[in-house]
């Protein structure tokens, strides 16, 4: 039997659920030498500012047990850039959805990124990140609170009629408020979870291993709290939701759809395995079949 | 790049000078490493994998010489020969032999002086002059003098603390040997690299280290700054032509 693993997000149809995690993925082109970025279902592109940025001092990366700990700082090019060459570039090499991650420092830079990923033609469905825990007044304030998420969502709804997804942040004590306000304004998805703060401290040279003393938590060990964070807010809101944390087998992702994904990003697998993505994709079919799952679409939210 | 994923076997992990250890790997169809490339190596009990760089390789095995740094090097260390390794390799650009006309000068740090050993014999096989400095805090430290002698380059020792060759540090011997070269090629801990950046001239290249995601350009976690704008020591280097630094 054909095992059919496509799914529709939000108006999109995804030839499987499987999707690279913004800044996970390099700027999008780098893994089309060792494979077919076709195989995957989008692309969750590197996330972008409206102006270029260095990021933060190195070191950025600290191993974790069950994961890692990043403080990369949103390093990138500028909107510009993904929307002028990078975007057409990886379009050029295959026909995936393209997901535009935006992050901003106030709720016009938000606007005018969306604006901009909006007139991109190789866009396809817009991520805003208000969850980043690695740079100050921004990102993470955005998610952290109703009202401010309200502010964000209602901005970018209003530069773009693209699919708009609001990534949000687990550090917060109640998400379904949150999520249900980013619904309210228009948001047409959530991804969720982004990072969990957090630090290490080099006990020799009793300094924080990150030169940016905290970071974001992500790898194997986040999986059961976005789980529980996906499964919390497919409960509440009536809009799909990218479920991301801590994924990378295919076993993970029909129990991440089960508690509610429609679509699954693989983040940190990416790093420790660059071939990641496309073995997943490829185990998905053998896992349903083991598990009796004809259309990988009936299992959404079923738990 | 031309990244490859495979297991390899470890045929010997000894250790050759306190806390460095030799590992000599072998995959029966791999090919030969380009020169200052390096592997990402699976390490149990570890999350992500450690950027080692190659020292010398040829078709079929890789010998990679390491420093015990932390719980996942040491985890390396305790490695039997005989068990099987999951590395990802052809990582990174390498240096430039071609960008040597006749004479090479070589110049490494401590642990910095691994992948010095396979770019000594790549220029001596393209029929090139080779003056190595090498440079350690003590003779007991002190890698890779002989096999490069072998490979016929003048190699130049300095010691931190005299107890061998020179005393002092490389910008020492270099100043004490004028060594002839038309290029040169520097790898070592970053502040022996800046101390050797103003006394060089631009003809020559500097491998960078920096602590490694993913070892592959996808996290952007080893970024340097450079003349052209940011740079993934892992995807864009880890060599570097010296006007390229913006040190």
């Amino acid at each position: 039997m054909v095992r059919d693993t496509s799914v529709n997000l939000a108006g999109i149809r995804l030839k499987n659920p499987v999707v690279p995690a913004s800044g996970t993925f390099g700027l999008g082109p780098e893994m089309a030498a060792y494979y077919d970025l076709g195989r995957l279902g989008a692309i969750a592109l590197k996330g972008t500012t409206l102006e270029p940025r260095f990021g933060n001092p190195t070191p950025r990366i600290a191993e974790c047990t069950g994961g890692l700990l990043n403080a990369v700082g949103l390093q990138n090019p500028g909107i510009d850039v993904l929307t002028g060459e990078t975007a057409p570039k990886i379009r050029a090499l295959c026909d995936t959805p393209l997901i535009a991650n935006i992050s901003g420092f106030s709720v016009e830079e938000y606007g005018i990124c969306c604006e901009k990923a909006d007139r991109c033609p190789e866009i396809d469905i817009i991520e805003v990140n208000i969850s980043c825990p690695n740079v100050h007044n921004g990102g993470m304030a955005f998610g952290t609170d109703p009202e401010a998420a309200a502010a964000v969502a209602r901005r970018a709804r209003k530069a773009t009629g693209k699919p708009l997804f609001i990534k949000l942040s687990p550090n917060v004590s109640d998400i379904v408020p949150i999520a249900r306000a980013c619904e309210d304004e228009g948001a047409d998805g959530i991804t969720l979870i982004n990072t969990l703060p957090g630090m290490r401290i080099d006990i020799r040279r009793r300094k924080p291993v990150l030169a940016n003393r905290t970071g974001g938590f992500s790898g194997p060990a986040l999986f059961p709290v976005a789980l529980r964070f996906v499964n919390q807010a497919a409960s509440a809101c009536h809009i799909p939701i990218m479920g991301c944390g801590g994924v990378s087998s295919a076993e993970e992702v029909i129990e991440m759809m089960m508690a509610g994904a429609t679509a699954v990003q693989v983040g940190s697998a990416n790093l420790k395995n660059p071939f990641a993505c496309p073995e997943i994709i490829d185990a998905l079919p053998s896992v349903m079949e083991e598990l009796g799952i004809e259309k990988l679409e009936d299992i959404i939210g079923i738990v | 790049m031309t990244m490859d994923r495979k297991i390899y076997t470890i045929e010997s992990n000894a250790p050759v000078a306190p806390q460095v250890y030799r590992m000599v790997l072998h995959a029966e169809d791999a090919p030969e490493e380009r020169c200052g490339r390096f592997v990402e190596v699976e390490i149990p009990g570890k999350f992500l994998r450690r950027p080692i760089s190659v020292s010398m390789s040829e078709p079929g095995r890789l010998t990679l010489l390491y420093k015990v740094v932390g719980g996942g090097t040491a985890a390396l260390a305790a490695m039997e020969p005989g068990s099987g390794l999951d590395l990802l390799t052809g990582l990174g650009n390498g240096f430039d032999t071609l960008a040597c006309r006749k004479s090479a000068l070589l110049i490494g740090g401590g642990i910095g002086a691994a992948p010095l050993h396979q770019l000594c014999r790549d220029l001596r096989s393209e029929g090139k002059r080779v003056t190595a400095i090498l440079g350690f805090n003590t003779a007991s430290e002190i890698l890779l003098r002989e096999e490069m002698e072998a490979l016929g380059a003048t190699v130049h020792v300095a010691t931190a603390d005299g107890s061998c060759g020179i005393r002092g540090l490389v910008t020492d011997a270099l100043r004490e040997t004028r060594p002839d070269y038309d290029y040169y090629y520097v790898c070592g801990p970053m502040p022996m690299m800046k101390a050797l950046y103003p006394v060089l001239p631009d003809c020559g290249e500097f491998s960078l280290e920096e602590r490694m995601g993913c070892g592959t350009g996808l996290c952007f976690g080893c970024t340097v700054q450079t003349t052209a704008g940011p740079r993934r020591i892992c995807h864009d280097g880890p060599v570097f032509k010296k006007n390229m630094l913006p040190w």
